[in-house]
């Protein structure tokens, strides 16, 4: 069988042809376009009238927050007559009684100093992959609430003033609140988790009330109760500042939804594990602390930042108690005679709408960041 | 097995079942202790500041005025009468909240499932927004920025004439039944059992032979149908008034009041993110195969989603929805914060204020709220029983 050299012929290609690009339609903009935007009819339509309606609205809000914005004014005067735009210089008027309330401005650098460092301890924490990350854990649970309670409220032996906390108000307290919250409320949360599933019945059964009771009712009637009740029950002659009874009702009321993000997790945990421990010998709290607590705390982190983002958007609710959080300084502001008009009222609750706003949503992002990461570790 | 059986090696204090009993005796102690601490501290407190003891503030003379009630109520009222406007406020909100609030969470979910890319997108922006600020945020929003920005009643904002808006409230068209309204409203009670009885035939007919029959129309003609049929044939006894300019303010129709319009606005478009969010993740949790299947059987997509998914996503979406209905009723009372007088605001805020039975007053409110919960936790377990899987 003889191979030949197929003779040179005009009409037969030796080399193939190179691929023709898929037809315009098939890919890039277009494509994308014909599938997500105009798929059928229906779709088309929605499509064109959601985009009427934002091409109608995005740059009216854009020229209500830049160029038809006041950005600087002595007074509401100028807001007040244009009725058209945000209003900024109310904010930037009203930025130090909105971050510190009436601290005394001497003062106020340690409400700076607790921020940062509690800033940075909770960066570190919330780090993945941070050395030492049970070093920060013991600073932020222990060493912090320390240093905040004496730099915040003073002692005058070492020569920081005390401050009454009548003065204080605004964005401090309100973080306040949601770190006294948080690092009260977790161990809280864990042990009643523990409880809820113990074998010893009265612990259970305390536990499970508890956890019902305070879940079952709203966080309003909490506060209520702890400035009401819990006057009346302390001995004669008590008089607890008058920030304990909100934050007192503020971590048992986090507590109890903490408790239940932590049973889930436990619940998650293969039984294998306990066996485990108990046949290397562990007691109960060795094994809880070595063995199953860190597994079972590790998955429900994405949990435990949602709870953390309902319980620092709840912390506006304690302004019904006396307590002058953010929004309530933004209140106070409004009260203000000299900046008084409809824009500054918008611009101030979005101010603060974007305050919260970037918080929430920025621990929201790294609840489902680690979510993300915790599956790929478990995805089998 | 018991403990006399066992040989004696372990020591008493290393013993489980000891070690449980003295653990539970000590927090049953500290317990206790601490219940009679404060209820001693309680009782001298209460002495020493002269406030009630009993419930007998219950029947005594409220004095003070609430603005919007659903049943009689004046200043001479008594406080227990007062608890009852309160509670039926909440319960009230708590409902047309409810109502409102599932369809559209549902819209804005499946939207944001929607394949038009702009709609999801939206959808989403929605849901972030309303997720990621609280919701006393949007409350005073509504209510100071808003409700009460609006003009007075002479320049009221018309919405086709029907509704009306200005800083007084919402004014609906109030219908007005006349003599013969009960045959329309029989009417639609049968029309309804007759809706009820054609599923129940065809479901029972296409579990036998396979064919479906048409309902939805046939029932939408006899819900509609009927009643239209028993209105005109009644001589049209109900009919619409509407709110119309008389001097100074408005007069006719229906007031809702701004506090009440912007809590009802409120709850329903921030709950709305939440029931949203569930909607998507319990239609995202169903298998991909069960709508591989349904479609390899032959159902159009309409029906797929219809007979196959929905049914297994409700059973993951109904624990969450009832979660978020119950802190519906437990956020309405962020009432207090513009002053609808819900349960928290007359009862928890003006009675206890007035009357200082803080521990009587407390344990009534904490009470309704428990029943509500504990209720519609009793509910939700019944149904989730009913609805578990049926496996082998």
């Amino acid at each position: 069988m003889s191979v030949s050299q197929p003779a040179a012929v005009a009409y037969v290609r030796l080399a193939p042809e190179p691929a023709l690009p898929p037809p315009l339609l098939a890919r890039g903009a277009i494509a994308w376009a014909r599938a997500n935007l105009f798929s059928s009819p229906l779709s088309s339509a929605v499509t064109l009238a959601l985009l009427a309606l934002t091409a109608w609205t995005l740059p009216q809000l854009f020229a209500w927050a830049t160029t038809r914005a006041v950005w600087s004014a002595p007074d509401g005067a100028l807001c007040r007559a244009h009725q058209d735009g945000a209003c900024w210089a109310f904010i930037a008027q009203k930025f130090d009684y909105l971050r510190y309330g009436s601290y005394p401005v001497a003062e106020r650098w340690r409400v700076d100093v607790v921020e940062i460092v509690g800033a940075a301890l909770i960066a570190w924490l919330l780090w993945p992959g941070a050395p030492r990350r049970g070093l920060a854990a013991a600073l932020f649970f222990l060493g912090f609430p320390v240093l905040g309670f004496v730099l915040l409220r003073g002692v005058a032996s070492l020569g920081l003033p005390v401050v009454d906390t009548l003065l204080w108000g605004g964005l401090f307290v309100s973080l306040l609140t949601a770190l006294v919250g948080i690092v009260f409320s977790l161990p809280l949360g864990v042990l009643l988790a523990l409880g809820r599933r113990s074998s010893l019945p009265i612990v259970r059964a305390a536990s499970v009330v508890f956890i019902e009771f305070v879940r079952g009712v709203p966080f309003i009637a909490v506060l209520y109760m702890a400035n009401n009740m819990l006057p009346l029950f302390l001995p004669a002659g008590w008089e607890p500042d008058r920030f304990v009874p909100p934050l007192v009702g503020t971590v048992l009321f986090a507590a109890a939804y903490m408790a239940e993000e932590v049973r889930g997790g436990l619940q998650t945990l293969d039984r294998g594990q306990y066996e485990g421990a108990m046949a290397l010998g562990f007691g109960y709290w060795t094994m809880m602390r070595l063995v199953v607590l860190p597994q079972a705390l590790t998955r429900v982190i994405p949990g435990l930042v949602n709870n953390v983002i309902g319980l620092f958007k709840d912390t506006t609710l304690v302004a019904v108690v006396g307590m002058t959080d953010f929004l309530a300084a933004m209140d106070n502001a409004f009260k203000d005679t000299a900046w008084s008009g409809p824009t500054i009222l918008e611009t101030g609750y979005v101010f603060a709408g974007l305050f919260y706003f970037v918080f929430c949503y920025g621990m929201s992002r790294y609840s489902s960041a680690m979510e993300r990461r915790l599956a790929v570790g478990r995805r089998r | 097995m018991t403990a006399d059986a066992r040989p004696s090696r372990t020591a008493l204090t290393n013993d489980p079942r000891v070690r449980g009993f003295v653990y539970q005796a000590l927090l049953v102690a500290a317990l206790a202790a601490l219940i009679a601490m404060g209820w001693r501290n309680a009782v001298e407190n209460m002495q020493a500041r002269g406030i009630p003891m009993g419930f007998g503030f219950w029947d005594q003379t409220a004095g003070f005025n609430i603005n919007q009630t659903l049943i009689g109520y004046s200043a001479l009222s008594t406080y227990g009468r007062a608890f009852w406007v309160g509670l039926l406020n909440t319960l009230m909100v708590g409902a047309i909240s409810i109502a409102l609030a599932t369809p559209l969470g549902f819209a804005v979910g499946v939207a944001r499932l929607s394949p038009n890319w702009i709609l999801s997108r939206l959808a989403l922006v929605y849901v972030e927004l309303m997720r990621n600020t609280p919701l006393l945020l949007q409350l005073v929003f509504w209510y100071n920025a808003v409700l009460k920005a609006l003009p007075g009643p002479r320049q009221s904002v018309s919405l086709g004439g029907l509704v009306l808006l200005n800083n007084r409230g919402l004014y609906l068209p109030r219908p007005q039944f006349g003599s013969g309204a009960l045959i329309v409203a029989a009417a639609l009670l049968l029309a309804v059992a007759i809706a009820f009885a054609l599923a129940a035939w065809a479901r029972r007919r296409q579990e036998a032979t396979g064919l479906r029959a048409p309902v939805s129309p046939v029932a939408a003609l006899a819900v509609v149908g009927l009643p239209a049929l028993a209105y005109f044939a009644a001589g049209e006894p109900i009919s619409l008034s509407y709110a119309h300019l008389a001097g100074f303010n408005l007069a006719g129709g229906l007031q809702l009041y701004p506090e009440f319009a912007a809590l009802v606005f409120g709850l329903v478009t921030y709950t709305a993110g939440f029931i949203a969010e569930i909607v998507r993740a319990g239609v995202l949790a169903v298998s991909h195969g069960q709508s591989e299947a349904a479609m390899a059987l032959g159902l159009r997509p309409s029906l797929t989603m219809r007979l196959v998914v929905i049914p297994q996503a409700m059973r993951l979406i109904i624990p969450p929805l009832t979660s978020q209905y119950l802190n519906i009723v437990k956020n309405s009372s962020l009432a207090v914060f513009i002053g609808y007088p819900d349960l928290v605001l007359i009862f928890a805020g003006t009675v206890l204020n007035q009357t200082h039975a803080a521990i009587q007053v407390m344990a009534i409110t904490m009470a309704v709220y428990l029943a509500i919960s504990l209720g519609v936790a009793f509910a939700l377990n019944l149904f989730n029983a009913r609805s578990a899987l049926k496996e082998r």
